[in-house]
Formats: C-alpha cells, sequence, structure tokens
C-alpha cells in the first residue's frame, strides 16, 4: 500500500497525530522496559532512605545548584573505580527523586564522598574551599553555617517522598521532626527512638555548634551518608549482566 | 479571494472570561502567598499578582474605544495579519540574548576566577547557571520561536493569527513562565534537573500557555487558503507538540502542600534519570533543532529568494529526524547504572541520526543553488550559511561523541560544553539573528537594514568568539579527560583531581574572552536593529507589495 505524503501535508490533524506516534515509539521502547525489567535495579542489601536531617541536606544541596558541578555517578572503568571507589549501582539512587547523578565535573565525584573527609575538613571546606584546597575553583558557602535550618514541615517531604514510592514508614513520617533533632544530639531522649527507626543513620552534631541547627549541618550530614549504605561484601555483580 | 471573512476584532464575552480566569489566578496566587511558609514562594505569588493584574488591564483595554475592533493594517495580499505581536517578539528576543549571554559569560569568568562568585546564596554559580541556560535557550531560544513562527505561519497560510486575546496570552504567559523560572533560581527554587529546572507550579503554567500556543498555531494553520501545509509549519508543530509531550512527562511529581515550591519527581534513580536525558536531549532536538530548522524551512528561502532545494528531501528529513532523535538520550548515561541494553540503543540511534541532521543542512545549503553570488553582498544570507556550517559541524560531532569509546574520555568534561555550544552559539544563535535581521526591515517597512557592513562585523566578532570558545573546550575537555586516566609507571593514577582543575585556569580564560566577544557581537546587532527601526529608510509602497507576497 502506498501513503501518499499529500494526506500529511494537506491535513493538520493528520499531520499531528502522525508526528506524535513517531516521536513516542523510542521513548516508550527506552525508558517503558525500564520500570518492569527486574534486573534494572540490582537487590542489594544496606539501602534505607534517606533520615530527615539527611534529606533536609540533600535539599540544599539541590537548592546550590551543586549538581551543575559534581557528579554522583562512579563509571564502570577501570581509572574511575579506583579514584572514587566501586561503580555506582542503580540500587544507590533509588530514593532520588529526581536522581542527582549530574552530567559534568568541574569538581570531582561526589558518589562516594561519605566518611571520606572529617566533618570539620567539609564545614572549613565550604565556607572557604581555598583554605583547604588552594586550588579550588569552587565558590564559597559561608552563608550555610550561619542560616538556620528550615524543618518544621520535614514530615511533609517525607509524605511527600512516602507517595512518589519511598519505603517510608507512617512511624517515620511522624516523627520526622524529633529524629531530625535526634541525629545532631546522642544524647538526646529521642535517640533510641531515632536509632530503632534508622538503625545506620550516623549522630553527632555535624557543624561543630552544638548551639544551633543550621544548613551546614544538614548538608554534611547529607554528604557523609553519600555512597556509604550498600555493603559491597555481599554484591555479587556477575549477576547484573544486561 | 479577498479577506472579508475575518476582521481582526475582540468580543466582550471572550474579554470578561479570560479576565475572570485571570482574577481567579490572581486570588489563588494571594491566598499562596498568605499561607506558604517560604519567602522565596512569597515572591512568586506576588509576581504572579502583578503579571495576572497587569493582564487584565491590558485586555480590558483591548477594542475598549473601538467596539471591539483591533487596529491592524491590511497587507497588500489583502489580509490584516497581526504584526505587532512579531514586533514585540522582536524586541524580547535582543533583550532576552543579551542577558542571557552576560550571564554566560560571568559565570564563565568566575570558572577562571572563583572570588567572583562573592560567597553570596543569590551569586554563586551553581545558581547561575541554570539562570544562564533557561535565559538563553528558553528565553532567548524560546521567544524566537515563538516569534519566528507566529510570523511564519501567518505568511505561509496567508491568514492573520487565530485569536486576538490567545497570542498575546501566549507571548505574555511565556514571559511570565521566564521571569519565575529565572528568579526561582536565584532564590533558591529548583528541582535540580537540567533544562528543566522549574518547579511544580511553574510548570503547571507553561503548559497551559503552550496548550494555547498549539491552539493558535493550528487555528492559523487551518485558515490557510493554500491546500497545503507548508514545510517550516511541519517542523514548528513537532517543536510544540514533542515539547509539550516531553515536558509533561519529565516534569510529573508531587509537591509537599498546594501553597510550597518544593516538589518530588514521580520517577527515582535510573528511571528519572533516562526520562531527564529523554527530555534534555530532545530539547535539543525539538527545541533547538526542529524549531530552528523550521526558521531555517521559512527564512533562508525567502532571503536568498529561491526554493527549498528538494521537496522530497525535506520529507525524508522531517520524519526521520524527529523519529530518531527520540531516542539519542541514554548517550548522556554511557557507562552509568543505566543497563547496557539502553545504551547501546541510544548510541545507535545517535550515530543514526547523523544522516537526517546532514540531511537538512544539505537541504538548506542547496538553496542557494543558483543564488550563491549572493552570499558575497548580502552579510545576513552568509550568517545562515555560517549557523548551517555550524549546526553539520556539531551534528557530526555529536554522533561521534555518542560513541561509548569516545564518551569514555569526553564526558564529565568541558569538550560537552564546546559541543553544545558550538551548535548553540553557532547554529542556534546564528540562524535566530539573521531571523532577526530579516524580520526588523520587513516589520518596519524599511527598504533595508541601517548597515550591512555592522551586519558583516557581527559575524566576524562573532564567529572569533565562538572558535575561541570551541577549541578551548576541545583542549581543556580532551586534557582532562586524559589526566584522569592517566597512570605513572607503577600502576598508579598520575594525577589527583585538583590537579585536572589547574590546568583549566587559561582554557576558561579563553572561552571568557570568547564568551565577551559573542557578547559583543549581539550588542552590534541591537545597536544595528535599533538604528534601522529608528533612522532606516523607509521602504517605498511599491516594494512593499511584493515583500508582502509570501
Amino acid at each position: 500500500m502506498k501513503i501518499k505524503h499529500e494526506i500529511f501535508e494537506k491535513n493538520s490533524m493528520i499531520l499531528l497525530i502522525a508526528t506524535l506516534v513517531v516521536v513516542s515509539i523510542g521513548g516508550l521502547i527506552e525508558i517503558a522496559p525500564l520500570f518492569y525489567l527486574e534486573n534494572t535495579i540490582e537487590k542489594v542489601q544496606g539501602m534505607r532512605p534517606y533520615t530527615p536531617l539527611e534529606l533536609a541536606g540533600r535539599h540544599i544541596y539541590i537548592r546550590e545548584g551543586c549538581y551543575g558541578c559534581h557528579s554522583q555517578m562512579i563509571r564502570s572503568t577501570r581509572d574511575e573505580v579506583e579514584r572514587y571507589g566501586h561503580y555506582s549501582l542503580a540500587a544507590e539512587s533509588m530514593y532520588d527523586h529526581p536522581f542527582q547523578w549530574g552530567s559534568t565535573r568541574t569538581g570531582p565525584d561526589l558518589a562516594r564522598v561519605g566518611e571520606k573527609y572529617s566533618d570539620e575538613w567539609h564545614r572549613e571546606h565550604l565556607i572557604d574551599p581555598r583554605s583547604i584546597v588552594p586550588e579550588s575553583i569552587m565558590p564559597g558557602y559561608p552563608f550555610l553555617a550561619t542560616t538556620d535550618l528550615k524543618f518544621k514541615d520535614i514530615g511533609r517531604d517525607l509524605r511527600a517522598n512516602q507517595m512518589v514510592g519511598v519505603p517510608y514508614t507512617d512511624d517515620q513520617v511522624e516523627n520526622a521532626y524529633a529524629d531530625l533533632k535526634a541525629q545532631l544530639d546522642e544524647f538526646s531522649d529521642d535517640y533510641d527512638a531515632f536509632i530503632e527507626r534508622y538503625p545506620t543513620a550516623k549522630v553527632r552534631d555535624y557543624d561543630g555548634n552544638p548551639t544551633r541547627i543550621t544548613e551546614m549541618d544538614a548538608l554534611i550530614a547529607y554528604m557523609q551518608m553519600l555512597g556509604t549504605l550498600v555493603d559491597f561484601d555481599l554484591y555479587q555483580a556477575d549477576e547484573y549482566e544486561r | 479571494m479577498d479577506d472579508q471573512n475575518y476582521l481582526p476584532h475582540v468580543s466582550g464575552s471572550s474579554k470578561a472570561m479570560v479576565i475572570m480566569a485571570l482574577g481567579l489566578g490572581a486570588i489563588l496566587m494571594l491566598i499562596v502567598a498568605g499561607q506558604t511558609s517560604t519567602s522565596a514562594m512569597q515572591v512568586h505569588a506576588f509576581i504572579m499578582i502583578a503579571a495576572f493584574l497587569i493582564g487584565i488591564l491590558l485586555i480590558a483595554n483591548m477594542g475598549f474605544n473601538t467596539n471591539g475592533r483591533i487596529e491592524a493594517e491590511k497587507s497588500p495580499a489583502g489580509v490584516y495579519y497581526n504584526d505587532r505581536i512579531i514586533k514585540v517578539g522582536v524586541i524580547a528576543s535582543v533583550f532576552w540574548g543579551i542577558v542571557g549571554f552576560l550571564v554566560g559569560d560571568v559565570i564563565a569568568w568566575q570558572l577562571s576566577f572563583p572570588g567572583l562568585n562573592f560567597d553570596l546564596p543569590w551569586t554563586n554559580f551553581g545558581r547561575l547557571r541554570p539562570l544562564h541556560t533557561s535565559a538563553v535557550i528558553f528565553a532567548f531560544g524560546g521567544t524566537v520561536l515563538l516569534t519566528t513562527s507566529f510570523y511564519a505561519v501567518q505568511r505561509t497560510c496567508k491568514a492573520r493569527l487565530f485569536g486576538e486575546i490567545a497570542p498575546w496570552f501566549v507571548f505574555w504567559g511565556y514571559q511570565l513562565f521566564i521571569v519565575l523560572a529565572a528568579s526561582g533560581y536565584v532564590l533558591g527554587i529548583t528541582q535540580s534537573k537540567e533544562y528543566a529546572e522549574p518547579e511544580w507550579y511553574v510548570d503547571i503554567w507553561l503548559t497551559i500557555v503552550w496548550v494555547v500556543y498549539l491552539i493558535v498555531f493550528l487555528g492559523t494553520l487551518w485558515r490557510r487558503k493554500e491546500p497545503h501545509i507548508y514545510v517550516a509549519n511541519w517542523f514548528y508543530l513537532a517543536f510544540i507538540v514533542t515539547i509539550a509531550m516531553l515536558h509533561v512527562v519529565n516534569n510529573l511529581s508531587v509537591p509537599v502542600a498546594l501553597v510550597e515550591s518544593r516538589s518530588y519527581s514521580l520517577f527515582s534513580g535510573v528511571q528519572s534519570a533516562l526520562t531527564q536525558w529523554w527530555y534534555g536531549h530532545n530539547a535539543v532536538g525539538f527545541f533547538l533543532t526542529a524549531g530552528f530548522l523550521a526558521i531555517m524551512y521559512y527564512y533562508m528561502p525567502k532571503r536568498a529568494e529561491r526554493p527549498v532545494y528538494s521537496y522530497r528531501l525535506s520529507i525524508v528529513h522531517f520524519w526521520s529526524l524527529i523519529f530518531l532523535y527520540i531516542w539519542a538520550g541514554p548517550h548522556h548515561l554511557h557507562y552509568t547504572a543505566l543497563p547496557d541494553w539502553a545504551q547501546n540503543l541510544g548510541m545507535t540511534f545517535s550515530i543514526m541520526l547523523w544522516m537526517p541532521s546532514w540531511g537538512g543542512m544539505i537541504n538548506g545549503l542547496m538553496t542557494l543553488s543558483g543564488a550563491w553570488d549572493k552570499l558575497r553582498s548580502d552579510p545576513v544570507l552568509r550568517m545562515m550559511v555560517w549557523s548551517l556550517a555550524f549546526y553539520g559541524m556539531s551534528t557530526f560531532e555529536g554522533p561521534l561523541m555518542s560513541i561509548k569509546a569516545v564518551n569514555g574520555l569526553s564526558h564529565y568534561t568541558d569538550w560537552t560544553i564546546g559541543h553544545v555550544h558550538s551548535g548553540a552559539l553557532g547554529w542556534v544563535g546564528f540562524i535566530s539573528f539573521s531571523a532577526l535581521y530579516c524580520l526588523v526591515p520587513w516589520l518596519w517597512k524599511k527598504k533595508s537594514l541601517y548597515s550591512l557592513k555592522l551586519v558583516n562585523w557581527h559575524l566576524w566578532i562573532s564567529t572569533t568568539g565562538i572558535v575561541l570558545y570551541i577549541f578551548s573546550m576541545w583542549v581543556a575537555g580532551v586534557v582532562k579527560g586524559l589526566m584522569w586516566r592517566a597512570y605513572d609507571s607503577l600502576g598508579f593514577l598520575e594525577y589527583s583531581f585538583v590537579e585536572s582543575v589547574v590546568v583549566m585556569h587559561w582554557p576558561y580564560i579563553f572561552r571568557a574572552i570568547g564568551g565577551l566577544l559573542y557578547l559583543s557581537g549581539a550588542l552590534i546587532m541591537a545597536y544595528n536593529l535599533w538604528k534601522t527601526v529608528n533612522d532606516g529608510v523607509e521602504e517605498e509602497s511599491q516594494t512593499t507589495a511584493n515583500q508582502a507576497i509570501a
């Protein structure tokens, strides 16, 4: 059967619908299977949703546009693995709405920056990058240390995450506010309940200023957990030849 | 056929309906301003209230003293074209271009001299970078596309733009989108998806504007007197509908509350990544390519006074380009946690994409067959040919960089930045400038531009800027990529990361100088267009008649 191209040229609606069909095919074939092919996301031990404090830190990371210069995706090449650590797994960003893989490295990859440096290092580096790394071209973020974190409504953030599929329990959602504070103070009354809800979370005052809860606290808490969750001793790479 | 069937007018009831909708919007925003917990969202609510109120005044004033009649000049072809909106669009395009280039150059200098970040929230690179990308892509590029499409669709259909309020709603609604996006980044409102940073409520606003845009465009097509839809309009139409699809799907999200700015994307991790780059690469494919190819297909034949080289090639070009482009997204995710099958599929289609891209370039260039001599006398046409040359170059480089082995080196480096800019500055920029150079004398009825010599200066200064830009980024990118994977004789990585940063210093300075030259070119254009409007020689009515026949 021969279709005359005239049909498309003379009927705007046929042209429109045909265009829509033609541009839909690629996306449907490439993206849709990612939602149901089981080996897309590896089964790993250790992944958990962000604690309220880490989530608040991620908001700061996003707000300041850190993804514009830092990737969070270690590629599976020899030099990357030697420089940054085990290549990133899909499972490691499965609770990231949206992903923070980034597209450029004006600065180094941060996928496994967690626990690589001390809190104090991060604090000084964020306030004045060149005081730690003289050649750095990163902007300074001194205002983070002096800005109080707004987290009154952090429970709503966990609730919204729950709605898009992050497995927060209702218990975690309801206690988000108390949990955020508890992660900064190991002597608080809420410590035990917090550790029960987030067994692998690290509790300490991240910005070195116990009198205030600042944006610096949240951002460092977020960065210090990046890439630290998955237990790679239990990970079988050859099961995920895709 | 005369055009007695359509005299521009606006009815009281349609005015009342739109005014009521805008008034409702203003009241909603007042509630948001009162309820929200962040001052940034409050600022946005107030911006929207102000915009809606101005909109109400402007609409109320339409045809107020003329019993609904809208003032419009009858063209020699007998059509009351809506040229006022094109004029405003031309001015806005020039304005946004200069703003976008300026912010781009500022952040380029920041990368060489980090002190220029001033360590303030509102001036750091992280917040200004999306301001630059959105200003050049959506503010400049988008306004150029709206403007040129509104002109071309009227001329090719020999009909007035559909609707009286609707086109203005599209234009000013889009400008409001730009202001909300830009102010949002500086205030810290972003969803962190590159080229899709605006948050959910701004996305909804853009969706409304975009649907009306589609209606205006289709409505004008339906008024055409020629049975065939001209090829430029296929590309404009594909641009409009595909961007709608990409925008809606990629921005699906759940807001934390109806009065708050923050939302969480429906997709996470690897699905979120591929959806985003399916969007991101086709923002290139359908916004920055299909839309501007439409400009090529209308303005280039008009300027050269030659028909499009091959009608058949246009058809092949159109369908193959739109089919293949959509698959190319995964090449942004090589060697990542995206499954290999998707990476390979993306690479394959990206390489195939080379063919339709060059097919389109050839169709454009060969349109000059028999008119090559005009390149000597007409610098605007020369600029169009330049833009196609850059298009050809970057659409060759793109498939090359999508090959996994090449991408392993180029990805995450400044090579990518250079690649984008050879396309953006060379292709998108130059084809846009040349369309503006065409439009100003046509719209303001001048014999010609104020100075063709200045067009030539613009062309050469900007080209020098682009060459500096892409060469410095090639050097920067390749050196950086090689340093990251260099091993010493003992088998250890040879360089620390920061050593690769140090090497970037001079390439970044040359890039910033290149950007400054490009900006200077745009300022020369602004001056030239300004002088054309104010001091240009009036066109005689005889030639006006010839011009108006599309």
